[in-house]
């Protein structure tokens, strides 16, 4: 993403598209909800041993993106962690 | 050679009947003789759209059960005599035939026509299975939405897996004001995200709605769908067709701007 598409307004055509991209993928994968729930709970608790999360942040979508072979794009696990404390309370 | 294609979406709505209705009458138009098969069991349309629901004697499912011959079944044209209509049933259920039924009865019109289309039915039910069952091609209906990009997705998928030698994309109903606003996914965006290839592309034109009215498909017309739809029976004859400015405002100005591009 360049510094101009951020002063750019996205247009309802580009959320439908960025809204399918990710939906599409998720429906090739056949990840149901409860699976993405379970993977998500699996991380909360390894990430959690380490530091302080906000589980309630916590977002996980599949995506796509570019391989570093040339295989193009391939599906990717994305998850953002926000981290309250770097420093684990003991 | 003679060739079965199956016109699918997945979403109800899109245009797959008119689609139907359309190439069929196109590929007879350019002399081909062809049969459009209806197989939404229980839900007859492509009659109404052809204009032709006063001539049924005999449908679909009273051939496959052998109650008449294929011939008496098979409805002429009123305006071309190289084009058939077999109706669906209208009292029955989808059970009514098998994907085996349904692939013995298209291997028997092939003998006798050169394109059979089938017009399947919304969903992915038992008759989404038979229309399949016989195709050699399909050509997949979607509109610019995300509920029927992703349906079309999911029939794209199972094609595949049903090892389908050839899908094409249809995209129906573009508005090309509203893809110039931002507001409508445009065609090449469509094409992006389902990664298949395009045979065509066809306008949101109210001429459609007139031409259903009247039971005449508008193929090959003076309107910008009957363009359309006269290309894209055109690229499956294996010809190779730029594609249509569905803007509609082809002025003389911009048809010599688009040249110079081109160089």
């Amino acid at each position: 993403m360049s510094v101009f598409d951020l002063f750019k307004k996205k247009t309802s055509s580009d959320v439908a598209k960025d809204r399918l991209k990710l939906l599409l993928v998720s429906d090739r994968a056949n990840c149901t909800p409860e699976l993405m729930e379970m993977i998500k709970n699996d991380i909360i608790k390894v990430i959690s041993k380490y530091m302080e999360i906000d589980a309630e942040g916590l977002d996980i979508q599949i995506t796509q993106t570019e391989s570093d072979g040339n295989n193009g794009t391939v599906p990717a696990l994305y998850a953002n962690i926000p981290i309250r404390d770097l420093k684990h309370k003991e | 050679m003679s060739e079965v294609i199956v016109v699918t979406s997945g979403k109800g709505g899109v245009g797959k009947t008119t689609t139907s209705a359309n190439v069929g009458t196109g590929l007879a138009k350019l002399d081909k003789k062809v049969v459009l098969i209806d197989t939404d069991i229980g839900l007859r349309n492509l009659d109404v759209v052809m204009g032709l629901e006063n001539r049924i004697v005999y449908n679909l499912v009273d051939v496959v059960e052998g109650n008449c011959r294929i011939k008496q079944a098979l409805i002429k044209d009123k305006r071309y005599p190289n084009l058939y209509l077999l109706p669906s049933a209208q009292t029955r259920d989808k059970t009514a035939v098998t994907p085996e039924q349904m692939k013995k009865l298209t291997d028997e019109l092939r003998e006798e026509f050169d394109y059979i289309l089938l017009d399947c039915p919304a969903g992915i039910e038992q008759s989404f299975k038979n229309a399949i069952a016989g195709a050699d091609r399909a050509l997949i209906v979607t509109t610019p939405e995300v509920s029927a990009i992703r349906d079309a997705d999911r029939i794209i998928g199972l094609l595949e897996a049903g090892e389908m030698k050839r899908t094409d994309l249809i995209v129906n109903r573009v508005r090309m004001d509203m893809v110039k606003r931002g507001d409508m996914m445009s065609i090449e965006d469509v094409v992006d995200i389902l990664a298949i290839n395009i045979i065509g592309a066809v306008p949101d034109d109210e001429n459609i709605v007139i031409s259903t009215n009247q039971g005449e498909p508008l193929v090959g017309s003076d309107t910008l769908a009957g363009q359309a739809y006269m290309n894209i029976c055109r690229r499956i004859l294996g010809e190779d067709i730029p594609m249509l400015d569905l803007s509609g405002k082809s002025s003389l100005w911009s048809k010599l701007m688009s040249i110079f591009k081109k160089n």
